[in-house]
């Protein structure tokens, strides 16, 4: 039961073939079983999912069943759930549970979903490696002494172990794809704008973007149409029509201009996951997409300017965690100010901290036109290089990661090494693209991703693509060893 | 050796808007605290601010009524800083692109001119919550139900030399943007804060040093504070000493100030773009209809007290010098029929009870509409002036609608003319000697004899006849005898 994707789960509860609560029970066994190797979970929210299955078996033997009636999936924990405890994989929050839901979960539960858990995650989201997270790091199902990658790395992992057909991610520089390439499934994330950020706790607001992984482009394509939407609660969210993704997995790519950055094949890159990625771009231009070498001439810019202004809006999001209101605070502090270096220095992480300090040096007086404006500068620069590419290209694709997922604590000490892993995700971010990765091969049996980027709202374009893919090749139905 | 004084000031006005500027909590004063704070308020993880639509319009009515040019697209700051009564650790306000620019304010002097002051700006941001400190054994409590007001901070040129001329201003704003009602102006809740900027200089020479006080929230603070910080710095100087670029604090129960941080000691704000809400663009149809709705200004107003109800210009001033006086004074002027009376009364003798009781106008034991219903009881003659005042202070003292008083202590002037001539006759019949005393005399003296015959009529009408009727009926019947 377990190895059907989400759309072959959502119509056997639709025919009978099985009911909400076998197939949840089926998973939290599983995950039962399973999950002290991965360490995917962090809170199984087990009597609530049965519940909510109950209600779904009701509503489908109703016959007025919503769109993922009864089909169960997790969320990344980082998204506010109403009564249960939403840690962001943090110390500071591991006693905070949110009187509000998510849009995104709140979305999500009018389709029907039942929610198995909350994933593990770097803390804060911020890391490349879910090394970061308080409740330990989480192992790649396909050689659990590597990483998942990060910070979407409890989700990645979950749905490459089989442990939930979906779950929900977020992505600020990769968070979404690069786990996704690392375990080896289909992740996606939005254009900016494009799902509401309410409830999904902030990291760089101004890159944060809430997205599916599945194992499917299909699948995917099933969560996106419940997740995306105008929210008025987010005053950046963009009023712009949902199609119906599933309506066009299956056009005709003929005549698609494909166009291939050469920046993203540089002497970083490992030459097997070059091979693999171009193995996939042969492949999609048999199915009669054209490809087109293109120049983004600033994207050796984008980690810079990246780990300038996610830093920085870091610095103040993270201010709200003061031991005052909720969330950690230090034993009997003395005053206030006690209070507030205790709290923070006890209740955050070394990498959080790392980052927050980064973030506010770089807006200090003196400081802010040499390092905040120049990367609003660069940020803009790597835009006009995007929008200037889709003039002559329909898609771009190249690598997702530089290399497949490597061991425990191997970049650990090597900051700069560890945000490379990020050189390829990072500019869709800054520009406010959709990006995709979607499993294209494997290195060393670890599994590589092939990324794709839209122009704005062309996710449904991007699933096409992705979709069109996976019908002539089976890497993202390929099972991680030892996993039945 | 003269010194001049040069003040600035930065004015924080509470917008009177029904919601928070960035989520949907009540604003309404004086609630149990944190009973208006929700999620978004709070700070919690994962909230978001959306900008009130509502706190946007106001502060462009502002800008429009001091003819400011409009930030057509104006921005959100973070200006960044931990105090527990900012939740969030940062305050949301608007630094590189404020959406009102530069405009001006006229005030006018003791000595009878007009002044302008110019405002550099003023720029939408949120209000912080309070510190209490006291009743926490050596803890403080926070009310976090203040936070997220909308404010505007108003921020002028260093144009005002003299602390009458910053009351003055600070006055003016007052009675400005309670007029076009985007502020209720109740000083003592904390709806307008001062931040004053005070140099001193030679005549003629370079700005001074300036240092700020803070939090001053009623005029006479102000006052007392730039009284008090202009001396210091003028001592200071005579001194040989220097003045020391910092921030103080007043604090309005000693009437003292203190220094609460040097410049060394500033903050860095690390002010940066606010990433949750995106720029604010309006555009200048928009202005214009928000122009074209704008209540009446006080000059406005002024020019229509002295045209319309035929005041004089010092009336017209006293009653415009706040909007409580002159949204009462138009009531009871007109409902009463009788602007004249209805403006004598409102600056006379409501004023001087008011004045006496240190009460607000807003909250007179008698209403405008109770005024006016006692004015127009002299208007028709039912009673006199003298009369009016009596009834005036049984209704301070609450004992209910001017009729009911009248009607209560027999106070009716009689002005039935039947009557009257009966009383007359009756004197008349009495008092042959006098009669025949008027008939004698001078007709130059006999103007003066008259105040008899009133006396007694008087007397016996129990002072309820109405003097002037009884003065024509009076001189007619006696002018009939001669």
């Amino acid at each position: 039961m377990h190895n059907l994707t989400l759309a072959e789960l959502s119509a056997g509860l639709g025919a009978g073939e099985f009911s909400s609560v076998e197939v949840t029970q089926h998973f939290l066994a599983r995950i039962k079983r399973l999950d002290g190797n991965y360490n995917s979970f962090i809170t199984l929210t087990e009597e609530a999912a049965l519940a909510q299955a109950a209600q779904a078996d009701k509503l489908l033997a109703a016959g007025n069943a919503p769109a993922l009636c009864g089909v169960p999936i997790a969320h990344k924990d980082i998204f506010c759930t109403s009564g249960v405890r939403t840690s962001c994989g943090s110390k500071m929050l591991d006693n905070f549970v949110p009187p509000y839901d998510a849009t995104v979960v709140e979305n999500l539960a009018a389709a029907g979903v039942v929610v198995l858990g909350k994933t593990n995650m770097d803390e804060f989201a911020m890391g490349s490696s879910n090394e970061t997270s308080y409740y330990g790091p989480v192992k790649n199902p396909w050689h659990t002494d590597c990483v998942p990658g990060g910070s979407s790395g409890g989700s990645a992992a979950a749905v490459a172990a089989r442990l939930t057909p979906a779950a929900t991610a977020t992505d600020t520089g990769g968070s979404i794809r690069q786990p996704a390439a690392l375990c080896g499934i289909t992740g996606l994330k939005p254009t900016y704008g494009r799902v509401s950020r309410w409830g999904m706790i902030a990291f760089a607001s101004s890159l944060d973007q809430g997205g599916p992984m599945a194992r499917t482009a299909a699948d995917a394509a099933l969560m996106l149409n419940e997740m995306a939407g105008f929210d008025s609660k987010d005053s950046t969210s963009i009023e712009h029509d949902v199609p119906d993704y599933r309506a066009t997995l299956n056009d005709d790519i003929s005549g698609m201009t494909i166009g291939v950055p050469e920046e993203y094949f540089d002497e970083g890159l490992n030459p097997a996951t070059e091979q693999a990625t171009r193995n996939a771009l042969a492949e999609l231009e048999k199915q009669g997409a054209k490809l087109k070498a293109i120049s983004l001439p600033h994207s050796h810019l984008s980690v810079p300017a990246y780990y300038v202004i996610a830093p920085a809006e870091a610095s103040a999001n993270l201010s709200r965690f003061d031991g005052a209101r909720y969330g950690y605070r230090c034993e009997n502090p003395a005053d206030l100010r006690d209070m507030y270096m205790r709290s923070r220095s006890e209740g955050f992480g070394d990498e959080v901290k790392q980052r927050i300090l980064i973030g506010a040096y770089c807006l200090s007086a003196g400081y802010y036109d040499a390092y905040y404006n120049k990367a609003m500068q660069v940020r803009r620069l790597i835009k006009e290089d995007f929008v200037s590419a889709f003039k002559d290209v329909d898609m771009i694709a190249g690598p997702t990661c530089p290399n497949p997922a490597f061991e425990f604590g191997a970049k650990s000490d090597d900051p700069v090494a560890m945000y490379l892993e990020d050189i390829y995700t990072i500019a869709t971010n800054l520009a406010g693209l959709p990006g995709m990765s979607l499993p294209c091969g494997l290195v060393d049996d670890k599994p590589v991703g092939l990324q794709l980027i839209g122009n704005y709202f062309e996710e449904g374009r991007m699933l096409n693509v992705a979709h069109c893919y996976q019908q002539v090749s089976d890497w993202h139905s390929r099972c991680a060893p030892g996993i039945d | 050796m003269t010194w001049e004084t040069v003040i600035g000031l930065e004015v924080h006005t509470q917008l009177a808007t029904k919601t928070k500027i960035f989520s949907g909590a009540s604003t309404e004063f004086g609630a149990a605290p944190n009973t208006q704070a929700c999620a978004i308020d709070l700070a919690m993880p994962g909230t978001l601010p959306v900008l009130n639509a509502e706190a946007v319009r106001m502060a462009v009515m502002f800008g429009v009524a001091i003819g400011a040019e409009i930030g057509l697209v104006s921005a959100f700051d973070r200006k960044n800083y931990f105090y527990p009564d900012s939740p969030k650790g940062y305050q949301t306000t608007q630094l590189a692109k404020p959406i009102v620019l530069a405009g001006e304010v006229d005030i006018q002097l003791d000595d009878g001119t007009t002044k302008t002051v110019r405002i550099h700006h003023a720029h939408l941001e949120e209000d912080a919550g309070k510190s209490l400190h006291e009743d926490f054994h050596g803890m403080s409590g926070i009310d976090l139900n203040r936070a997220g007001t909308p404010l505007i901070e108003i921020v002028s040129e260093p144009d005002m030399n003299s602390p009458e001329e910053a009351v003055a201003f600070a006055k003016k704003l007052h009675a400005l943007v309670v007029s076009i009602g985007i502020c209720d102006g109740e000083m003592a809740q904390g709806s307008m804060r001062f931040d004053v900027n005070v140099s001193v200089r030679k005549k003629g020479a370079e700005l001074g040093m300036r240092t700020e006080t803070k939090n001053l929230n009623s005029f006479r603070f102000m006052e007392r504070a730039i009284v008090q910080e202009v001396e210091r710095q003028i001592d200071l100087l005579e001194d040989g000493g220097k003045v020391k670029q910092e921030t103080r604090l007043y604090d309005g129960d000693t009437h003292t100030a203190r220094s609460m941080r040097s410049k060394e000691e500033a903050n860095d704000y690390r002010y940066f773009p606010c990433p949750d809400l995106l720029p604010v663009e309006i555009d200048q149809a928009y202005v214009d209809a928000v122009k074209a709705a704008l209540p009446e200004l006080p000059e406005a107003r002024h020019q229509r007290f002295i045209e319309s109800f035929d005041l004089s210009a010092y009336d017209a001033t006293v009653l415009c010098d706040d909007m409580a006086t002159a949204h009462y004074f138009e009531t009871v002027a007109s409902q009463c029929g009788d602007a004249k009376l209805a403006a004598n009364w409102v600056t006379g003798e409501l004023a001087a009870k008011l004045n006496s009781e240190e009460q607000a106008i807003q909250h007179s034991p008698v209403s405008a509409e109770q005024l006016a219903a006692l004015i127009a009881r002299i208007v028709d003659k039912t009673i006199s002036n003298k009369m009016a005042r009596e009834v005036f202070a049984a209704m301070w003292q609450g004992e209910g609608e001017p009729d009911t008083i009248i009607e209560a202590r027999g106070l009716k002037q009689v002005s039935d003319s039947g009557a009257i001539e009966a009383m007359v006759d009756e004197v008349i019949a009495n008092s042959a000697k006098q009669v025949e005393n008027y008939r004698n005399a001078d007709a130059a003296k006999r103007p003066k004899m008259l105040g008899y015959f009133v006396g007694q009529i008087m007397k016996a009408s129990k002072g309820q006849a109405n003097p002037q009727q009884v003065n024509e009926v009076l001189l007619k019947k006696l002018n009939e005898l001669l």
